[in-house]
């Protein structure tokens, strides 16, 4: 599978579209699974490993889905094309700097994902844009459905599906999605959120999932726990809560525009006229001017300019990709200025401010 | 000096070793309390795991220190250290000492949620492998190697036949 064809676009979850797709990027869902015959990855001899990923690899690229799967062994890839996959969001980054034989199935638009050989023999991962946690688990339970004739899980009817850390046993599932919130930041009412988040028992993270930042104001909002409750039960309480945090994100958004509009006209157009113009750009700076901008646009402040060509900015400038795009690897320095280059270039062709 | 993430006055300074590169870190009092508040989040699983497994041990640590998997050969002290189990029968072995664990991490003990209607191992079947996994550890410990060698066979025929009907 040639990863260079993916660099161009921004996969599905990316497309700027689906409800809510203003405030919400993204719903994921992924599923723990392990072969019932075999010790759990970080036990498996690297004999075991071997078959762990061949049997799954052949089972995969036999199912019932329309296109088939691609699969891609990390074993062979070079770090830059591992980090590639994690920056889309494809891999873990566990995955990636983990050893042994280990692999990702990928299916079409990037929405589905398995790995295979990660801390469980499979996660499988269902992206889609915007807020659509259903069609999401519609598509990962069929999926399961489809793997489960293929395989013996390792699953007891206390416990439920058996994953190598407890806390991810029974349903084995993490539903999370992945909200633009750059208001609740600007009027530092973020934390307030995360407070009533962590009473209900959802986690917060950044972009990258655990241990990231949250850069360019993008949060993941997951659940905790995964025995006791059902998977429907689950998604019930992340779909109930989220409407309420897009309303806070709203009510923000029309507090900036009302009170401090001039100032919030101000801080968005410096921050497209930056990244028009600039001629070094760190990874980091770049996040935050990108997030100024798609609330400027989100809110009429720019024109001529969409969301997705936003979007796509925000996964093209990240290191990996930016490396890819320039066909060539670079150092900090030559990243840098290859980013404001990649930036002037591709918002020069889009966009002017709003007088 | 400016706060790193915003333009405010920069009054916490910390200093971080990240895989032994120091890392200097300037904020002001709110993006710092932000950062905090994130931080706490993202260890919120495994530290609650490592201190539920740490209390909990106290009681019970002669029995516990006893337990092992006969199937991969983890002990429940090894479980204890790196939060990872080493099989799926581990959770019937360690079963008695899992569930407050569960029940801290969950508030549940029970599954509710999906089955699979196919792709259960038969549990004959997985008692026959978990008892050829503990003879071929045996074989290896005691360096029988020819023996090893013949389970090992006999492992690779059961797993690869593992697809359910």
């Amino acid at each position: 599978m040639n990863l260079d064809s993916m660099t161009q676009a921004s996969g599905e979850w990316l497309r700027g579209t689906g409800p809510e797709a203003d405030i919400v990027i993204s719903s994921r869902i992924r599923l723990a699974r392990n072969l019932a015959a075999f010790p759990f990855t970080n036990r498996a001899s690297a004999h075991q490993r071997n078959e762990i990923e061949a049997l799954l690899r052949e089972r995969i690229l036999r199912l019932e889905v329309q296109p088939p799967f691609d699969y891609v062994g990390l074993s062979g890839l070079t770090p830059l094309d591992r980090q590639f996959l994690v920056e889309r969001q494809l891999i873990s980054r566990e995955l990636a700097n983990s050893e042994g034989p280990r692999g990702v199935a990928l299916g079409a638009q990037e929405t589905m994902s398995l790995m295979i050989n990660e801390e469980d023999h499979v996660r499988i991962q269902v992206m889609r844009s915007g807020f659509s946690l259903d069609e999401a688990w519609q598509d990962i339970d069929r999926l399961d459905d489809l793997l489960e004739q293929r395989v013996s899980y390792a699953f007891s009817e206390e416990f439920g599906y058996l994953t190598a850390c407890p806390t991810n046993v029974g349903t084995g599932m993490r539903a999370s999605v992945m909200l633009h919130l750059p208001a609740l930041v600007l009027t530092k009412e973020i934390e307030k959120v995360f407070r009533a988040l962590q009473k209900i028992n959802l986690a917060v993270r950044g972009l990258y999932g655990e241990g990231s930042r949250a850069s360019g104001d993008f949060y993941q909002i997951s659940n905790q726990v995964t025995l006791g409750k059902t998977e429907a039960a689950v998604l019930k309480e992340i779909r109930e809560v989220i409407p309420t945090i897009i309303g806070y994100e709203r009510k923000a958004r029309a507090t900036l525009t009302k009170e401090s509009r001039q100032a919030l006209h101000d801080r968005v157009s410096r921050a497209f006229g930056t990244l028009r113009s600039a001629t070094m750009m760190t990874s980091e700076e770049t996040m935050e001017l990108l997030s100024a901008v798609r609330l400027g646009i989100n809110l009429g402040l720019l024109e001529d300019i969409g969301i997705p060509i936003i979007n796509e900015l925000f996964i093209q400038t990240q290191p990996a990709h930016l490396q890819k795009l320039m066909g060539a690897p670079l150092d900090g320095e030559e990243r840098n200025s290859a980013r404001a280059r990649y930036l002037r270039s591709r918002l020069r062709e889009n966009g002017s401010a709003l007088n | 000096m400016k706060c790193q993430s915003c333009a405010k006055a920069a009054t916490v300074h910390l200093t971080d070793f990240v895989n032994g590169h120091k890392k200097e870190l300037h904020l002001c009092e709110d993006c710092a309390e932000k950062q905090q508040l994130l931080k706490q989040q993202e260890v919120n699983l495994s530290s609650i795991l490592q201190t539920v497994i740490g209390q909990h041990i106290g009681q019970l640590t002669d029995e516990l220190g006893r337990l092992t998997c006969p199937a991969c050969g983890v002990k429940y002290m090894e479980f204890k250290a790196e939060g990872r189990l080493g099989c799926p029968h581990d959770y019937q072995v360690f079963q008695t000492a899992l569930e407050p664990l569960l029940q801290r991490i969950h508030r549940a003990v029970r599954h509710v949620g999906k089955k699979p209607r196919h792709g259960r191992i038969h549990a004959a079947h997985l008692k026959e492998i978990v008892e050829l996994r503990r003879q071929l550890r045996t074989a290896v410990e005691t360096e029988a190697y020819e023996e090893a060698a013949r389970i090992r066979d006999l492992l690779r025929i059961k797993e690869a036949t593992d697809e359910p009907g």
